[in-house]
């Protein structure tokens, strides 16, 4: 940064505090103003980790550790284990970042290294209007028209893969159903490849158009280029996007809750219904009258809140530090 | 595109070896990639317009009643549903757009280097990756636990899922005003607030609006948020203030695990008038963009 942004040129070089008497009163509560509305953001955040914790303190303090990491969830008789919603969560987000990542990355190089840029602007209006369609549109499309469709299909995967060792405990089983893990897994594919493609090719940007020009000058086609130049440069970056597309995929609600098929069992099983945590706290949440069902939802919302927190943090200070390296600053 | 030309006449590589097949499956690839992207958003627009088009109706929208799921689609409307998302989303604008520009503010005109200012900036990037269901269930905790479901609780939910957009958004446009901007203004004797409103911020506007816009975009289709602070009803309540609401994605979620085909029916035509309004704010962010925008990346 140069020293014209260090030096405060609003403030003249004799006052000692930016908050000086000789500044109007106006000028002053602006910045007051401004400052508050930043910090809005930290005691919201704050606020959300206490409050929650709060609400649901009965629910880790009765059930204890063995009790919150157990698969036994059954609100009728008092047990309220999570660990079914987090390996459905997991599972879902893992399928979804699966199919996402070679997807965002083709579209991203796509955007950044074939087509020409005056072509590429309707391609990201297009990603643009994929981000927009509302959470519970595509799990009403999901329920209704993919799930019954898809049905077919993994009945027809299911009893082609019979006896093949590995692929049928994924792909095998007997409660086949259109909503299910991988419908869910699906869904979410579509919905995070919008955000994976525009952070990736954000970093894919910053690859300095001279490692480009040398790759093509040593004679490499635009494959090695990529492979030789950009790849290398933006690999870290990349990382970090797929991990922010995780948290998203983990997070969302909504269309898993519609097409995952609510049941919290613990299966390899891919085309079997399953929960996740998002979801179980949407759909149960209207019967969670008792004092612990309720804790134990809202407890499931501090589980999700913390991942997601951290696997945002992570992957801002990846993404963050690779696009400083690759700029040189 | 020099590259390319320059194929045309002298080319040094075998004609058509191993490399050249590769660079070209690459190639294949990232169009199929594109295409893998455009199968299902074409999939699910057809459908929408599809299955929503034949419900839609000036009474579907407007009428003040709607009927229990096992009536068919022309017995009253999802006027409730509509007014409820319209007063909810907008009112979430109203806050979290004013702070969040101010936020942006802070960030880039007052806090330059320091820690606090890129605290902020940091944090306010991890909570745009706060699944918005947490927004909801904070929102329920902290103030429908005390004073009732409301569509304003609603609109709660929704401005703290746009704030942070809002903040970064503008922020990365009010880094784009060139320096010299500010200076010219400031060696006329104003003080930096003045500077800020009047110069920096209009010179920043189209893109502070379009951002803005594409917030309100989404949070316009959310329903996480909804459902725990709104609590979906079936008759109009036009008091955002007080009382149960309602508003078209919780009206299609509940919809949607309904076997009536008037409620699915019902389902498509809100589904429909959703992402109606969520792509009308989106072009009309566009068009900010195209006509406004000074600084562009």
């Amino acid at each position: 940064m140069s020293i014209a942004t260090r030096a405060d040129s609003a403030i003249p070089a004799e006052s000692a505090s930016p908050l000086t008497k000789r500044r109007p009163f106006g000028d002053r509560s602006f910045q007051v103003l401004a400052l508050a509305s930043g910090l809005l953001v930290l005691i919201i955040l704050v606020l959300i980790a206490v409050s929650m914790t709060q609400q649901s303190t009965t629910w880790f303090t009765t059930a204890g550790w063995s009790g919150v990491f157990s698969t036994d969830w059954d609100p009728a008789h008092n047990a309220f284990g999570a660990l079914p919603f987090i390996y459905g969560t997991l599972i879902t987000a893992a399928i979804a970042i699966i199919i996402a990542f070679p997807v965002s990355i083709g579209i991203s190089l796509l955007l950044t290294e074939v087509v020409p840029r005056r072509f590429s602007r309707p391609i990201v209006y297009v990603i643009d209007l994929l981000a927009v369609v509302p959470s519970v549109v595509w799990g009403l499309w999901g329920i209704l028209v993919l799930a019954p469709w898809l049905q077919g299909i993994y009945q027809s995967i299911a009893s082609g893969l019979t006896g093949v060792p590995v692929l049928s405990t994924f792909f095998g089983g007997t409660g086949i159903s259109g909503a299910s893990f991988f419908t869910a897994g699906l869904i979410l594919a579509v919905m995070i490849t919008p955000i994976v493609t525009s952070l990736s090719r954000e970093v894919i940007a910053t690859v300095p158009a001279i490692d480009r020009e040398g790759a093509y000058a040593l004679g490499a086609t635009r494959w090695e280029m990529i492979r030789g130049a950009v790849w290398p440069h933006s690999q870290a970056g990349v990382v970090g996007a797929v991990l922010l597309g995780l948290g998203r995929a983990m997070g969302e609600t909504i269309a898993a809750a519609l097409v995952i098929g609510s049941s919290p069992t613990i299966t390899t099983h891919l085309f079997s219904t399953g929960y996740s945590m998002p979801s179980v706290i949407a759909n149960q949440f209207g019967e969670a009258t008792v004092g612990e069902f309720r804790a134990a939802l809202i407890g499931m919302g501090v589980l999700l809140f913390v991942i997601t927190i951290i696997i945002n943090l992570s992957a801002r200070a990846i993404v963050d530090r690779s696009v400083r390296r690759t700029q040189g600053a | 595109m020099a590259i390319a030309s320059e194929q045309q006449t002298v080319d040094l590589r075998e004609p058509s070896g191993w490399r050249r097949t590769k660079n070209q499956i690459a190639t294949v690839g990232m169009w199929i990639a594109f295409v893998v992207m455009l199968v299902p958003l074409g999939f699910v627009l057809v459908t929408v317009i599809g299955k929503g088009a034949s419900a839609i109706t000036w009474q579907f929208l407007t009428n003040s009643n709607i009927p229990i799921n096992v009536l068919p689609v022309n017995y009253g409307g999802v006027g409730p549903a509509v007014i409820g998302t319209l007063e909810i989303t907008g009112f979430a604008a109203l806050m979290a757009i004013p702070l969040g520009v101010l936020g942006g503010v802070y960030i880039n005109e007052y806090g330059g280097n320091h820690v606090l200012a890129r605290i902020i900036n940091f944090f306010a990037d991890v909570m745009t990756g706060v699944p918005s269901i947490i927004m909801g269930l904070f929102i329920y905790t902290i103030w429908v636990l005390h004073f009732g479901y409301s569509g304003l609780a609603g609109a709660f939910a929704l401005g703290c899922l746009m704030l942070p957009i809002v903040i970064r958004s503008t922020y990365e446009m009010l880094r784009l005003v060139p320096d010299s901007l500010r200076e010219a203004s400031y060696a006329l004797g104003a003080t930096k607030a003045r500077v800020t409103v009047t110069v920096v911020l209009p010179a920043a506007l189209g893109g502070i609006v379009s951002g803005a816009l594409l917030a309100v975009a989404r949070a316009a289709g959310e329903t996480a948020p909804l459902i725990f602070t709104i609590l979906t009803t079936q008759s109009l309540n036009s008091n955002l203030f007080s009382g149960a609401n309602t508003a078209l994605s919780t009206l299609i979620f509940q919809n949607a695990t309904q076997p009536y085909t008037g409620a699915q029916a019902r389902a498509w035509g809100s589904a429909l008038t959703l992402i109606a309004i969520a792509f009308i704010l989106m072009i009309v962010a566009r068009l900010v963009t195209a006509r406004f925008a000074r600084y562009d990346h």
